[in-house]
């Protein structure tokens, strides 16, 4: 009964987003104000309904109710209870569903929050909102129906992925998809404002909020499936360059474009066309990558989502909203003339800097990702486009976007001096060059790039204080400390996301250079030495139970020089009987310096165990990055000039004048 | 053969494939006796496998992989090493077999050589582009300050006095 009413609410809210994406567009049109009112409580409405749709779905899974085709096909009575309740996103309908249900939250987030936007544009913005959330009931409703019955309910399921049963990738999607759905708002405000004719400083102000949550959410987002590589795949890589990867990599990089580019609309007046193209984009990309996800046309290890025919219909609703705003960019960008006007050297033209790598290293990435396709298309080649290409084509640009961004962002607004931004960061380029230095003279034979990636993180995040210590202006120390504190939350945002990066690329050079591996066979009893750590196989228990599985478990002790024992790890092996699949769980022991990582493997005809040791230096420290970066866009997220914007947004001629310097 | 025969002859199947399934333990990508004695063609052959594609995998390197075929093509590069090939004798080996499909690194010949120049043809485009906008901004002249309308002039005033 209850999955009847949330398969019923679901319908319902298809109708209220067909009567929301028209009725507010027209009163907009025609300047009736009542009809645009109706937005608001359409949006609320939607919402609801999608979440009572969304919680009937849930109550499904936690209850087990295997009449359910989706519940028979992805549970099973012993799963966890955490497990029971991810499985409701864990596969295509339930993702889909949870897709609409963020869409629409967004939306009502708007209609909640949008008292400050002029009624029209607010209006349209819900209505462009609410015709994206459209195509999307559509294609729950018509092609992907969590809602189902099964004529005859089997005893019980069929179980979950077992690779899905973790916590990092249990709360992945709801990351990315927050991400990927809030650029919606971008896109939105984009076309409503093209259909309005009218880009001003305070159509950046109320884009760039909307753009940095996508990007934070993105960011965790990202950050968690890198994670969960690391520790589940079981020999510790962060990042694979794969198909469904790259397609989260890409609306993150634009959307990292778009939220730069939007200051510059918001305090310059300039950059405005590109600004809009961005944002219709960056949704575009996020359109792509769940084409990519959900179609499987690019073979990758998130098999579990794969069904060609349903990318089809993903891959109309993308022709159709990027044709349609496309077209309507052509027609009208011609008329948001820039005002703006900077020097050569100026904060703008960093800025620009900044969106022209990001940019072309997203569509490097993009036709990297693509490329298979498109030689298959042409010739009768089948072609792989691996690490190595990406490698190549993507470090050049993160290494001069890692370069550039403290200079960046010291650059004065309108018109600056090169030479006075390298004074004020010459103790930065001192520190760094003396530890990349330092760095690549203890590291003999190994290349020059991860000195040179170590340099550069300390360019960064060294550069990020310097700018907040320069915003303190002249006198006592004492006093510039005082004044550190009362900085805007914006250029608190800006240092700490800056330097998370240079975090990131820290733990990414180190690993990427300096990890220690070794491959035995481990005899219990026997020690031995890998790198600085003596390691001991003490016992392997076999047909250890799990709720849902069967492991073969390892303990090894890992002592340091000194023989002190500084950690018992247990790496296993898994069998879900259910789903017939084996799984393996890393032992890792965690630190600031290292990882101390290890994988078990089979017994060996002669006795003893195969394990696989790798000592991976500084490996949290790309996840810790990941995670300031985040925090960096949530301080910039809480400026106090995002509360106060309704006495702006009416008077657009003094806004320069209040803003804190960025 | 009755109906009930072949049910029981179809179960016995389907139940020795679940066992096949189940008692099939997980490889762990490079075993122990794969690895060569000599280190410097071990770490020749972890670099060749790294860049070879496992062919029945969702995009996985044989050195990263678990499939049965990965541990045979690791062994076949090992081979071919000990034997005295050079590292592009050992992959012109395998791509000979397998077909370029297996290049984790695409070729630069024919329509590749758009892929390997894209970066650097959208970056001079790109730098073009934002240079020329760059130049045009700098030497534009700012509108006149009468933008203003009389009712925002009004309001700038009343602001101001504040």
């Amino acid at each position: 009964m209850i999955t009847e009413l949330g398969h019923f609410a679901l319908i319902l809210a298809f109708m209220v987003s067909l009567f929301q994406m028209v009725v507010p567009l027209v009163g907009a049109h025609r300047g009736n104000g009542a009809w645009m009112a109706v937005a608001d409580p359409a949006a609320t409405t939607q919402f609801l309904l999608t979440a009572f749709s969304f919680a009937a779905l849930t109550w499904a899974f936690v209850t087990s109710d295997f009449s359910l085709n989706l519940v028979t096909a992805n549970s099973h009575t012993d799963k966890p209870m955490l497990y029971k309740i991810t499985g409701v996103w864990g596969n295509h309908e339930g993702s889909l569903l949870l897709w609409v249900l963020i869409l629409t939250l967004f939306g009502a987030c708007a209609a909640w929050f949008g008292s400050n936007l002029p009624p029209t544009l607010k209006a349209r913005v819900l209505a462009v909102q609410s015709s994206v959330a459209a195509a999307f009931f559509a294609f729950i409703l018509f092609t992907s129906n969590p809602f189902l019955r099964l004529a005859m309910p089997p005893m019980n399921g069929q179980d979950l992925n077992p690779l899905l049963q973790d916590p990092g990738l249990a709360f992945h999607p709801p990351f990315l998809y927050l991400g990927y759905v809030g650029l919606s708002m971008a896109f939105s405000f984009a076309v409503a404002a093209l259909i309005e004719g009218r880009v001003d400083a305070a159509w950046g102000r109320w884009v760039r909020p909307w753009t940095l949550a996508a990007w934070v959410f993105l960011t965790i987002g990202i950050g968690l499936g890198s994670w969960w590589a690391y520790y589940e795949l079981g020999w510790g890589g962060f990042w694979f360059w794969d198909p469904v990867e790259n397609a989260s990599l890409m609306p993150w990089l634009i959307a990292a474009a778009l939220l730069h580019s939007a200051i510059v609309v918001e305090k310059r007046e300039a950059l405005k066309s590109w600004t809009i193209l961005l944002a219709i984009l960056a949704f575009g990309f996020s359109l792509i990558g769940t084409f990519i996800v959900r179609s499987g046309v690019l073979t990758s290890v998130h098999a579990f989502a794969n069904d060609p025919e349903r990318g089809v219909y993903i891959l109309g609703i993308l022709c159709f909203f990027m044709g349609g705003s496309l077209f309507l960019f052509a027609l009208r960008a011609g008329a948001m003339e820039a005002k703006g006007v900077f020097s050569t050297v100026s904060r703008e033209s960093g800025l620009v800097l900044n969106n022209l790598l990001l940019a072309v290293s997203t569509f490097v990435v993009f036709i990297g990702t693509i490329w298979p396709l498109v030689i298959e298309m042409f010739s009768d080649r089948t072609v792989s486009v691996g690490p190595p290409f990406f490698n190549m084509a993507f470090t050049p640009f993160a290494l001069a976007m890692a370069v550039a961004m403290p200079l960046g962002g010291m650059l004065a607004w309108k018109r600056a001096k090169l030479d006075r931004a390298v004074m004020q960061l010459m103790p930065a380029l001192i520190l760094a060059v003396a530890v990349g230095l330092l760095v690549w003279a203890i590291s003999t034979g190994k290349s020059a790039l991860a000195p040179i990636g170590v340099a550069l993180s300390v360019w960064l995040v060294a550069g990020s204080l310097l700018d907040l210590w320069s915003r303190t202006g002249r006198g006592a120390v004492a006093g510039r400390f005082a004044r550190l504190w009362r900085l805007p939350r914006a250029d608190w945002g800006k240092a700490t996301a800056h330097a998370g990066v240079g975090l990131t690329m820290f733990g990414v050079a180190t690993l990427t250079g300096y990890q220690l591996e070794d491959i035995r066979v481990a005899n219990p009893g026997q020690s031995y030495q890998v790198g600085a750590y003596e390691v001991e196989l003490l016992v392997v228990d076999q047909n250890v139970q799990g709720p849902n599985y069967i492991s073969t478990m390892a303990h090894v002790a890992i002592r340091d020089r000194q023989g002190r024992q500084i950690a018992l790890l247990h790496p296993e092996k898994r069998i879900y009987p259910v789903a017939g699949m084996p799984t393996t769980e890393a032992g890792i022991d965690s630190g600031w310096t290292r990882d101390v990582y290890l994988a078990l493997g089979d017994p060996q005809p002669g006795g003893g165990w195969a394990l696989r040791t790798w000592i991976k230096p500084f490996a949290n420290w790309i996840w810790g990055g990941t995670i300031i970066m985040a925090l960096g866009g949530l301080l910039s997220l809480s400026d106090r000039r995002y509360r106060v914007a309704a006495g702006a947004a009416k008077a657009p001629g003094i806004r320069a004048n209040e803003m804190p310097a960025e | 053969m009755t109906a009930r025969a072949s049910f029981g002859r179809h179960a016995a199947a389907v139940m020795a494939a679940l066992m096949l399934l189940v008692a099939v333990p997980p490889a762990m990508a490079v075993q122990p006796d794969e690895v060569l004695a000599d280190p410097l063609l071990e770490e020749r052959a972890r670099d060749i496998s790294a860049g070879l594609r496992c062919v029945v995998c969702r995009n996985e390197s044989i050195d990263q992989s678990n499939a049965e075929i990965a541990r045979d093509l690791r062994l076949l590069v090992r081979e071919r090493l000990v034997a005295g090939d050079s590292d592009d004798d050992v992959i012109a080996y395998v791509v000979d077999r397998y077909g370029e499909y297996v290049l984790m690194r695409p070729t630069m010949t024919g329509g590749n050589i758009l892929l390997w120049l894209a970066p650097l043809a959208l970056i001079l485009a790109g730098g073009g582009l934002s240079l020329a906008y760059i130049r045009r901004r700098s030497g534009a002249v700012a509108p006149a300050e009468a933008a203003l309308s009389p009712e925002e002039e009004a309001r700038l005033q009343a602001i101001l006095k504040e």
